[in-house]
């Protein structure tokens, strides 16, 4: 049970920027959350957050019944395998191919080798790229990249899956395709939060919709 | 267990992936490590063999007593009663002036020398072996002779010995302050290295981060690495010191033959070797662990 809960919580970057102010909010169990505004509303902020990439400057941020603010540094590892991050540019690797890039996070938990190979073509099935498991990203699409990302992100089952702008560089037709893979893994009990700023997007899907402007709630 | 055990296999494996990838520049680190310990351990190898001469030449340190030239056969019976009697010295003999001159003339060059001589101008003399070999403990026994009567003086004979083990003591420390210098070289070329490869591997680091590596899983390849490193120095260095023994014993074995001693130098004892490597790894590993977590602190949430 993997529930997210922000309260009061604010964000100041050095040199004075206000992020994120005051925001409370409560993300349960299964739930699949847009959350939506303008570039620069604060939407990546609250993602790096919840999986502990940011600490709060104020307020806290509860994962698991776990303190983000508090955590110590090397509790962190171990918080972030609850999530699966898919992120605006992919940050796949470029030196290894498709197969190798959804196997890291298996490696990084220790799994059992032959197991992680079956994990990791199933997630390469599941987003439509096991036919180019040998292929390396540079030699894929945006949306072939995309999609590798989700697969890298879901091959550990992970309990939440954080996505920030998936969509963001894609045509309206990958786009959609995309959202439908996050709605099926939301149907399977994953709880999604989703950062964007695609109004079709969240039309189609139906999902919770919170929205930021400034760093704050907008009721 | 296993995964830890499988963890740490394939950090391993990940080392060596990493030496074959940049199969020259880690050539080139290794020769320059190998050369920075070669010269420690050649040194070190050179004293221990001198110190190992010297313990052969002088297996237990002597005492020669020469008495004063009037004494007569019942003064060297007295004495070599009183000798006997003495406990805790490993023994003694008796050498009468007129052997030791036999002796001095059997030595080559010195027989003309002796011819011309008009009496036998040597005392009787006791060479006792002492049966303790610290300088302190000499000193006394030698002291506690030269007061018995008849007695004109005593003399250690393992004085040059001592002078010897002296300058080698001093030989040790200045291998010691080598070594320790080289052994910083090599922490610092290890770092470097390892800050070079962190540098190129930095997506891979940031993406593993982020998606829950442990520190100890980023770091195991690198720490590999740099012991991978400090003991391919470390071979490297044996060998090259293992070749320069081969050529200088060649020339020596050509001095020895005109001595007509046998005169060799060995290489490190298999244990030493041993020691001598895990030695280099350990630096190489340090080193990277330095590196590392200088470098690796950055990631970490604000």
């Amino acid at each position: 049970m993997t529930q997210i809960v922000l309260s009061s919580v604010s964000k100041r970057y050095p040199g004075g920027h206000d992020a994120l102010a005051n925001i409370t909010l409560t993300v349960e169990t299964g739930e699949l959350v847009f959350i939506t505004g303008h570039s620069g509303a604060g939407k990546s902020t609250l993602l790096k957050l919840m999986a502990a990439i940011e600490r709060p400057t104020s307020g806290s941020v509860i994962v698991n019944g776990q303190n983000i603010g508090t955590l110590r540094a090397r509790g962190i590892p171990f918080l972030r395998r609850n999530f699966g991050l898919v992120f605006q540019d992919h940050k796949l690797l470029f030196d290894r191919n498709a197969f190798e890039n959804v196997m890291l996070p298996l490696d990084i938990t220790g799994y059992d080798r032959r197991e992680s190979a079956r994990r990791a073509r199933a997630a390469l099935d599941k987003v439509g790229l096991l036919h180019k498991e040998k292929a390396r990203p540079i030699t894929l699409s945006g949306g072939e990249q995309q999609r590798l990302c989700i697969a890298r992100a879901i091959v550990h089952r992970p309990a939440v899956l954080l996505a920030d702008e998936p969509t963001g560089n894609l045509d309206a037709e990958y786009a959609t395709e995309i959202g439908t893979l996050f709605s099926d893994f939301n149907q399977v009990g994953v709880t999604v939060v989703l950062a964007t700023h695609d109004a079709q997007l969240a039309k189609r899907l139906n999902p919770r919709i919170v929205n930021i402007r400034g760093g704050r709630l907008v009721a | 267990m296993r995964s830890w055990a499988s963890a740490h296999r394939r950090a391993c494996v990940s080392a060596f992936a990493r030496l074959a990838a940049a199969p020259l520049a880690n050539l080139l680190n290794i020769t320059v490590i190998g050369i920075a310990l070669a010269l420690p351990l050649g040194f070190y190898v050179v004293l221990a063999n001198l110190q190992g001469l010297a313990r052969d030449f002088t297996p237990q340190p002597e005492i020669s007593i020469f008495l004063v030239p009037e004494a007569t056969a019942t003064d060297v019976r007295v004495l070599e009663l009183r000798l006997k009697s003495r406990s805790g010295l490993a023994g003694f003999r008796f050498v009468p002036r007129a052997q030791a001159l036999e002796q001095l003339k059997s030595r080559s060059g010195l027989a003309d020398v002796a011819a011309g001589l008009s009496g036998n101008p040597l005392p009787d003399a006791f060479v006792v072996i002492a049966g303790v070999s610290d300088a302190a403990a000499l000193e006394t026994l030698r002291a506690e002779f030269a007061a018995w009567p008849k007695v004109a003086e005593a003399h250690v004979d393992s004085d040059w010995a001592r002078r010897l083990d002296g300058l080698l003591a001093v030989g040790r420390y200045a291998v010691l302050m080598l070594a320790a210098a080289l052994a910083l070289a090599l922490v610092a070329i290890t770092f470097n290295t390892i800050r070079l490869q962190i540098l190129t591997q930095r997506d891979e680091i940031e993406v593993a981060k982020l998606i829950g590596a442990t520190d100890g899983w980023i770091q195991r390849p690198f720490l590999y690495f740099g012991g991978l490193i400090g003991m391919a120095g470390g071979i490297t260095a044996w060998l090259l010191t293992a070749l320069a023994l081969l050529v200088f014993n060649n020339q020596l074995g050509a001095l020895a033959g005109l001595y007509g001693v046998p005169l060799k130098l060995t290489h490190l004892a298999w244990a030493d070797s041993l020691f001598a490597l895990l030695f280099a790894a350990g630096l190489g590993w340090f080193g990277a662990w330095l590196s590392v977590r200088r470098h690796l602190s950055a990631h970490n949430p604000s």
